[in-house]
């Protein structure tokens, strides 16, 4: 309720503001433009455009760095070796601003979705696996043990202990991974695109169209809402065990 | 089955920074017997029981199974830790499932054989409750139950009932005597709790610190027909007394009669 209100007051006070006409209406547009931009961009079928190539250049980019993250990560978390081998040239590479790989990328791949995508999985890929790996060397030494004197063996220690166990963890990685991953579609577009929002609002500057800009920024914030809610509802039916 | 565990010795670190924590280590379990290693901390115990369940190799001396030299963790030896050994995603006929699973025995026998056990431990009502959702004492028979579905031919108990409330101890330990007297289970036992030792088991090593080794066993030969009269009865607190000072004297720090 209280996160509801906050977001009300916001929206009160920008109207308050831009229909007292405090500010030029070409740096704060009302929020009726707003919307009628919004109606404009959806009837003509860009926002719809936009808004599937940005969540497609997401999905591939994180997807691809979460699939890879997962086995990485526990294979850095579980074995000593792998782990002395990855763990340096990862804080190495963690520490390299992803968007500082653009150059490089165009050159090697043109201006396609492959350098978009890439961007979105080198820049989280990292992340994702140290905090994978983090995860792993936080599993109770007695539940992999207990396992063991079982009668398991270690293929089955890693499917049926260290993955369930460290689940939530995961599942709360590529929540937190995400923003990143938006972050990085948004920065891929402004440089080189069709479309997508990020191209959107950077159209959008050139004719100084601020309540497109703001449409854009409205819609980003709004997905990254629904994909975090997502995840939330996704540990929440599927590891309730941790809650 | 003989569990045999000879001359082993165990130290940690390398160079000046070894460090001998057992030395000399010789006992046996044969089946049906239940035997006890008693020790304040530092005296290696749980070492002794990690080396006996193949999770650490002995830096000396050798530890066999039926003339098998152990070389790793196996389902012959059944172990259950002081704590936070239950699957916590898992309810509690999951975890009583889950060893028999990884031996992938057929889906009919596990049903079976995890609601026998789960009555066995007098929980066949909280099958389908989550570890958290159990007490400290449930808990702790869930993992037993785990552990003798999995059919263990020794099963390790380390320190099983340390984190609980003495009256929850009290009764785990009744009820760990009678699963013993109803399965005919062989078990060896480590604990810090001379009491508990001479309750359950038919033999006691005392075990001296620094580095761990056996000083003492006894024979333990009361009458277990009735476990609270037994506490308070003269020749157990005897007894009890006679090895606590036993133990008191190897480590003057301690003070307590545990």
């Amino acid at each position: 309720m209280l996160g509801v209100s906050g977001v009300l007051i916001v929206l009160l006070v920008w109207t308050l503001i831009s229909s007292a006409q405090l500010v030029d209406p070409l740096f704060l547009p009302s929020p009726a433009a707003v919307l009628a931009a919004g109606r404009e961009q959806a009837s003509e079928g860009l926002l719809w455009a936009d808004l599937v190539a940005s969540v497609a250049r997401v999905l591939g980019g994180f997807g691809l760095s979460a699939i890879v993250a997962l086995p990485l990560g526990i294979a850095m978390g579980t074995s000593t070796v792998i782990n002395r081998l990855l763990e340096p040239l990862m804080g190495l590479i963690r520490y390299m601003p992803a968007p500082a790989f653009i150059p490089l990328l165009i050159i090697y791949f043109g201006l396609g979705e492959l350098p978009k995508i890439l961007l979105i999985f080198i820049g989280t890929l990292f992340f994702n696996t140290l905090m994978i790996m983090d995860a792993v060397k936080f599993v109770p030494r007695e539940l992999v043990e207990t396992a063991l004197t079982l009668g398991g063996r270690t293929s089955q220690v890693l499917v049926r202990v260290i993955t369930p166990c460290i689940a939530p963890q995961v599942i709360d990685a590529y929540r937190i991974n995400m923003a990143a991953a938006w972050n990085l579609v948004i920065v891929a577009e402004l440089v080189a695109a069709n479309e997508g929002l990020g191209k959107r609002i950077s159209l959008a500057q050139r004719f100084l169209r601020t309540d497109e800009i703001f449409l854009g920024l409205i819609v980003i914030g709004l997905i990254g809402l629904v994909i975090d809610l997502g995840f939330r509802l996704v540990m929440r039916r599927a590891c309730a065990w941790a809650n | 089955m003989q569990l045999l565990v000879d001359q082993v010795a165990k130290s940690f670190g390398s160079g000046r920074k070894r460090k001998l924590v057992l030395d000399g280590i010789s006992f046996g379990v044969n089946t049906g017997q239940f035997v006890a290693l008693v020790g304040s901390s530092g005296s290696g115990k749980s070492t002794i029981m990690r080396l006996v369940a193949g999770l650490e190799q002995p830096s000396a001396g050798r530890i066999s199974v039926d003339g098998t030299t152990v070389r790793g963790p196996g389902s012959d030896r059944g172990m259950v830790f002081q704590k936070y050994s239950l699957y916590p995603w898992l309810t509690a006929a999951q975890n009583v499932a889950f060893g028999m699973e990884l031996q992938r025995l057929e889906r009919r026998q596990i049903r079976e054989r995890t609601s026998y056990f789960l009555e066995v431990v007098g929980l066949a009502d909280a099958a389908r409750r989550l570890p958290r959702e159990l007490s400290g004492g449930m808990q702790q028979r869930v993992a037993i139950a785990r552990a003798l579905a999995a059919q263990p031919r020794v099963l390790l108990l380390d320190e099983p009932f340390g984190a609980l409330d003495l009256q929850i101890r009290e009764s785990m330990q009744e009820f760990m005597h009678s699963l013993w007297q109803r399965t005919g289970l062989t078990a060896l036992l480590i604990t810090h709790d001379l009491e508990e030792a001479l309750l359950l088991a038919g033999e006691v090593h005392i075990l001296a610190p620094n580095p761990g080794r056996i000083v003492r066993t006894v024979a333990v030969d009361l009458d277990r027909s009735d476990l609270r009269h037994l506490r308070v009865s003269a020749p157990f607190l005897e007894l009890r007394e006679d090895l606590a000072a036993c133990l008191r004297a190897l480590d003057p720090g301690l003070t307590a009669t545990e």
